[in-house]
């Protein structure tokens, strides 16, 4: 039944789910490569656990394949697929002890040498000792620990996890990513991991695919996604982007002209996803600089003039509001390499970025730009809720 | 900061009315009755008994009346494992796939308790009648001899006892299946249970808190019943209950009467004991 294979990839074919009239994934076409560390990372809402969950075999496609290796698990029961799943609430059976919630799909499978398995298992997760423990006398990350070994002690081809750190807090959740990749390592198979932590995607996968209302908006490795984003969502939603509205007006060389709040700029076409009509200019933060004169900004840098509204101290950088004279907010983050003073609020300045930092996308006007430029974190207490809304969702058809 | 002497004396001051009320109406009239069935067997009313720490009356209430006391831990047993069977599958319909219909389907259950216990058990004699619907389909489908009856059996007793006492099943289950965590059931079959597994090894464990008080609360009434016999069956099918009745009542046997109930008690208490040891709280995997 379990076929102990590590080739075969997993492939979501056309994969689509509507609840009535609401269409929560739309032919998504993915596939993940055997051996790959994959995160689907998204707002809540936006379909990601509902593809975790058709994978699992626990929520049922409208439509669509899915296919691991050459086999078509589509319509197979999720106890017959070789996938196993790390459930955000954990799931732990409080009957059960640890030993024996660890245990649980073996015996079903009816696998010898269980407790060897078992005690190997713990002790991969550090958990030696703690066998005859009761769930609720654990803590959050004792009970992830154990949610992440009853699924790897069965070798699934796919471990699915499910928002798996969420619960947690920062410190811990730091904790476990670093855990997570160490597992991932001894242990290996296909890790699909969803989140809608952007950080916590790109620090633990190889390839991140970014969802957005049930399609993937962009997927590729972290760097791939943060350097050169695909669409407006994607550059707002993983990590941060200045993004200024502008018309291609023309080309020079390998260059394009853009158009914006009055003032010329140009983008490497290598670095663009258009290359006419209405367009987003794109920089990070982290890449625009602030001067205090035009002498100042370097030959081939490109600026827009403004006033240092707010001033936010992190520690390691310092982020700076920027409002333009053309009304644009800008946001800059400024390394705390110990160069440079602290612009104080209210200082006249110059926001200056070299053009191959910038990035051009197409301008959907109909798109929600006000929203994803006032992109911020995540509420993760918000977020849970959603998730765990959709997934009674799920369960009640 | 530390509490006060009034802090440490309201939680005693809320206990007495209860204990009260046990000392006076259950531990006082147990001790009295306790005391009943050792009197002289020789006494009456009229003449008044004499305590002579008779042990005697318990074995010969044994001797005349064991077949009663069987009967009723039967009637009562197989009444239980019924009202388990249906009432079951029907509280995990209700807790875990009704939906919006749960509450209706709740009131439908606990409905009949809305009518009078008597009124009931006459309804089922009805229903059991010999001219009845069930007969007469029982008999054509072969079930039944031509000139057989349901009434004055076992099967009577029993299926209405099950019928009686149905609710007090229902209920504690309802309750248990209804907290459980459907993700638990999710997470067991992704880790390869199948479905009658899953029932086994996770819905089952996780709902023996419900299967525990609903025994109990089926089969310590159904024991001690008497009205099901009484009306349902002959005296053939009478239970303890029904000669514990009549020693009071009709033959005025007071010693013979309070021996028989101590004994129903005792039997009770251990077997409620035994059961709760073995399905009772901390079940190990």
């Amino acid at each position: 039944m379990v076929v102990e294979e590590p080739s075969g990839a997993l492939r979501l074919v056309g994969l689509s789910k509507r609840f009535g009239a609401v269409t929560v994934v739309d032919r998504l076409d993915l596939t993940v490569p055997a051996g790959s560390f994959f995160a689907l990372l998204g707002p809540s809402g936006c379909g990601k656990t509902t593809t975790l969950r058709m994978v699992a075999g626990l929520t049922e496609p409208t439509g669509g394949r899915i296919l691991l290796g050459d086999e078509d698990i589509t319509r197979l029961r999720p106890y017959r697929r070789p996938v196993n799943t790390v459930f955000q609430s954990y799931a732990l059976f409080p009957h059960l002890d640890v030993f024996e919630n660890v245990a649980f799909g073996l015996r079903r499978r009816g696998v010898p040498e269980v407790a060897g398995q078992v005690r190997r298992m713990l002790s991969l997760v550090q958990l030696d000792g703690y066998e005859r423990h009761r769930p609720e006398q654990l803590s959050g990350g004792q009970q992830q620990r154990v949610a992440l070994a009853r699924a790897l002690v069965n070798r699934p081809r796919v471990l699915l996890l499910d928002e798996p750190l969420g619960a947690l807090d920062l410190a811990l959740r730091r904790r476990m990513q670093g855990e997570l990749r160490r597992l991932r390592t001894e242990v290996g198979g296909t890790f699909v991991h969803v989140t809608h932590d952007q950080e916590e995607a790109m620090t633990l996968a190889d390839t991140v695919a970014v969802m957005n209302a049930g399609r993937v908006e962009q997927l590729g490795t972290p760097a791939e996604l943060y350097e050169f984003p695909a669409t407006a969502f994607v550059a707002t939603f993983l990590g941060r982007s200045n993004l200024l509205a502008g018309t291609v007006n023309g080309r020079s060389g390998d260059d394009l002209l853009v158009e914006a709040y009055g003032r010329r700029f140009s983008v490497p076409s290598a670095r663009s996803r258009v290359d006419s009509g209405a367009v987003l200019l794109g920089v990070r933060p982290e890449k625009v600089r602030l001067v205090g004169t035009a002498e100042q900004v370097p030959a081939g840098h490109q600026w827009l003039d403004g006033t240092v509204t707010d001033v936010g101290y992190f520690g390691v950088s310092t982020e700076y509001s920027v409002r333009t004279g053309a009304g644009v907010e800008l946001s800059v983050f400024a390394a705390a390499d110990g160069e440079s003073a602290r612009i104080p609020a209210g200082s006249p300045v110059l926001a200056h970025w070299h053009p191959r930092h910038a990035f051009l996308l197409h301008h959907d006007p109909h798109h929600c730009l006000h929203h994803c430029l006032h992109h911020d974190l995540h509420d993760d207490a918000a977020a849970a809720a959603a998730a765990a809304a959709a997934a009674v969702r799920a369960g009640r058809e | 900061m530390s509490r006060s002497g009034r802090g440490r004396v309201v939680p005693y001051l809320l206990l007495l009315p209860g204990l009260l009320w046990l000392v006076l109406f259950f531990l006082a009239p147990a001790v009295q009755l306790a005391a009943t069935s050792l009197y002289d067997p020789a006494g009456s009313l009229t003449s008044g008994y004499a305590m002579t720490w008779s042990f005697g009356n318990y074995p010969d209430a044994v001797a005349a009346y064991g077949a009663q006391l069987g009967r009723s831990f039967g009637y009562a047993g197989l009444a239980t494992l019924l009202a388990l069977l249906l009432g079951y599958p029907l509280a995990y319909v209700i807790a875990l796939r009704a939906g919006r219909w749960q509450y209706l389907l709740l009131v439908c259950v606990v409905a009949p308790m809305f009518t009078s216990f008597l009124v009931r058990t006459l309804a089922w004699k009805t229903v059991l009648s010999d001219g009845g619907a069930v007969v007469g389909l029982l008999r054509d489908l072969h079930l039944l001899a031509p000139d057989g009856r349901l009434l004055a059996t076992p099967a009577a007793v029993v299926t209405s006892l099950t019928y009686c006492y149905l609710p007090f099943m229902v209920l504690p289950l309802y309750a248990s299946l209804q907290r459980l965590d459907p993700r638990l059931l999710e997470a067991a079959g992704d880790l390869f249970a199948r479905p009658a597994q899953v029932f086994r090894r996770v819905t089952l464990p996780l709902s023996m808190p419900g299967v525990v008080a609903g025994t109990l609360l089926t089969f310590i009434p159904a024991t001690g019943d008497y009205v099901n016999a009484e009306l349902l069956g002959t005296p053939n099918e009478y239970m303890v209950g029904n000669v514990i009745d009549a020693a009071f009542l009709v033959r005025l046997d007071y010693p013979q009467g309070a021996a028989l109930s101590v004994l129903l008690m005792v039997a009770i208490l251990a077997l409620v004991i035994g059961w709760l040891r073995r399905a009772g709280p901390a079940e190990a995997g």
